[in-house]
């Protein structure tokens, strides 16, 4: 029982990473419809940004938010320079912008900050939480970071009028257009949170994966699959859905025989696919009725 | 304006709508551009007949990616699993059986079928993004499975196996390279038109008829259920025959050959050719050999910029991918004629 509790913590604890992730996978899923491949690769650069100016002396918390705002600029500038162009075209179209984004951020970091891991600090310290072995204070400081995020992401959204207007942009664009809402402007303004977002990720992600190029690749993945197991419409249920990937991760790994770290992630996929097999549109997303 | 706009007029669909027509290539252009292929490798070197036959196999897997999604707009991120069953089921019976290296091909087809046909029922829940991620997890669970132990008598673990070329049969006067490059063409040529006949049919119009509206294709009668599955059957079959020459031309299989990335590049290889138009899956498969090499050639270190940067230009210039340029050429050419 004591090892299932303790896997179950340990769980939580590498699900509050996933649920950042997948909370950023969400916001733009809401702005724009579709799911960015890049995201992950985005996080990074900011990540790495954020060290270099750490590595330039400035102290951890202005790094950050000199970092969260020029995420969100250069999210809103990814938009309207690469993907604006590209709103007419095919969704598939897209998706394949979405790769060379990620191809390009990939490269262009492995060449400014070369391919060597690195260490990256933590504002809140690494010692055990509360005593716990399993949870340090740093993964403690992470899901309440998480927690924050979700509440915050909560009040936009229901109680701001430019909340109201990105829901309404996102959920029909030609109604809300009509009510004179730049609908343009707020798909970017999506890009320019969910960067933020995956910002804040990256930089709470960091210190326990290291930071290099490839950080994110794995992360991404059970971001998503977290996602889209809370339902890619409800921010709660990404959050949700993190947590309980982890759990699954874990628990996969400790009590299915010869289950390595190699085929964790196999099987946290299948486990998530059979709950949509049940549940097509994710524990928490609303069932879309499509109309003929 | 002009025909690419027209058809994609409505496109907030996830895959836009292809007329059945337009899905292929014309006579004359056909023709022609098997002329060029039967006559080319006569006057090049063996490097480039190999780099020939590697272009007709992948265009060989993009094609059956552009059927699934194309045809009966289902995504999918998991072509590179069906690709591994195929080379693998071809490298095992080779070396281990001793079994004819074109007796494999009909044999690995008929498993990848299936194998596809099977994962497509409960693949029937899901859609979109959904779907994509299930196929991906496939994607990512196979070379895994590949190296799993009580497999490994079988796969040779993550060593992989090592496939003998075949030579040229009745004495034939040609390399093995030339021999093969004229095998895969002939299959591929065959899987094409059996393709382009597939979607010519009443079931490819069941696919159309699912891709561009699945609740008025059931109510139409269409079994929605038994083509989406047979759609996934028949595409992870060429898929695996795809796989079976791959194997046979690379003389080697490995796991780690067929990971998510090798799905990934496939993708792009229908994009860049175009959702929908069969022809285009060669060109793009062009694009997924060639512009890698390109970038690499460019500069180093930045490769994967540079591939990158490339792909943007190609989206951006033509987002339909290569069908928008067959199609700007024909009108083209009719407006000529008129004239």
């Amino acid at each position: 029982m004591e090892l299932f509790t303790n896997q179950v913590l340990a769980g939580i604890a590498t699900g509050a990473i996933y649920a950042c992730m997948a909370l950023a996978v969400v916001m733009i899923y809401q702005a724009i419809d579709h799911l960015n491949f890049a995201q992950g690769e985005m996080a990074m650069f900011s990540t790495f940004i954020s060290w270099q100016l750490m590595q330039w002396g400035l102290s951890y918390w202005t790094a950050f938010v000199v970092t969260l705002a020029f995420s969100f600029v250069a999210g809103i500038a990814i938009e309207r320079i690469l993907f604006k162009p590209l709103a007419k075209a095919p969704v598939l179209t897209n998706v394949a912008g979405f790769i060379a984004l990620f191809a390009i951020i990939n490269s262009s970091a492995g060449l400014i900050w070369d391919f060597t891991i690195k260490q990256y600090p933590t504002p809140f310290g690494s010692s055990p939480f509360l005593g716990s072995q399993l949870i340090s204070t740093h993964q403690a400081g992470m899901i309440g970071v998480t927690v924050l995020l979700l509440l915050g992401l909560y009040f936009f959204f229901q109680y701001t009028r430019i909340g109201l207007a990105m829901r309404a942009a996102a959920s029909v664009p030609e109604s809300a257009r009509l009510v004179g809402i730049n609908t343009s402007w707020m798909i970017a303004l999506g890009w320019g949170m969910a960067t933020a977002i995956g910002s804040i990720a990256g930089m709470l992600i960091a210190p326990v994966v290291f930071l290099e190029p490839n950080m994110m690749g794995g992360v991404l993945i059970y971001g998503f699959a977290a996602a889209v197991l809370g339902g890619l419409s409800s921010p709660f249920g990404a959050v949700v859905g993190g947590f309980l990937v982890g759990v699954f991760e874990n628990l996969a790994g400790t009590y299915i025989p010869g289950v390595g770290n190699e085929l964790k992630l196999p099987i946290a996929l299948a486990l998530i696919i059979s709950v949509l097999v049940v549940k097509p549109a994710g524990l928490f997303g609303r069932q879309i009725v499509k109309r003929v | 304006m002009s025909a690419a706009e027209e058809v994609v007029g409505e496109g907030h669909e996830a895959v836009e709508a292809v007329p059945k027509r337009a899905m292929t290539l014309g006579t004359g252009t056909s023709l022609l551009v098997l002329a060029v292929l039967l006559i080319v490798p006569v006057f090049v070197k063996n490097f480039i007949i190999f780099q020939m036959t590697m272009l007709l196999i992948y265009g060989l897997a993009v094609l059956a990616l552009n059927i699934l999604t194309g045809g009966s707009g289902q995504f999918s991120l998991g072509q590179s699993a069906f690709y591994a069953v195929g080379a693998y089921t071809s490298a095992v019976l080779m070396e281990y059986f001793n079994v004819n290296y074109a007796l494999t091909i009909p044999i690995s087809a008929t498993v990848c079928f299936g194998f596809g046909y099977l994962f497509g029922k409960p693949a029937l829940r899901l859609s979109g993004v959904y779907l994509a991620l299930a196929t991906f997890a496939l994607a990512t669970a196979m070379p895994q499975l590949l190296k799993l132990n009580f497999l490994e008598h079988w796969t040779g673990g993550v060593q992989g196996l090592v496939v003998t070329k075949p030579d040229a049969p009745f004495g034939l006067p040609m390399s093995q390279d030339m021999w093969l490059y004229y095998f895969t063409l002939l299959v591929t040529l065959a899987i094409y038109i059996f393709s382009v006949n597939l979607l010519r049919s009443r079931s490819g119009r069941a696919f159309m008829a699912i891709r561009d509206n699945e609740i008025a294709a059931s109510s139409m009668g269409v079994n929605v259920a038994l083509y989406k599955t047979l759609a996934f059957g028949v595409s992870a079959g060429i898929t695996g025959v795809a796989g079976s020459l791959g194997a046979i031309a690379v003389q080697f299989v490995a796991p780690d050959s067929y990971t998510i990335t090798l799905a990934i590049s496939l993708f792009l290889g229908m994009v860049v050719g175009g959702v929908g138009w069969l022809p285009g899956s060669f060109v793009g498969a062009a694009f997924i050999i060639f512009v890698p090499n390109m970038a690499e050639s460019i500069s180093k270190g930045l490769s994967g910029a540079v591939f990158g940067v490339l792909l943007f230009l190609v989206i951006y210039l033509v987002p339909h991918g290569a069908r928008q340029i067959a199609i700007l050429g024909q009108q083209f050419a009719g407006k000529l004629r008129r004239s």
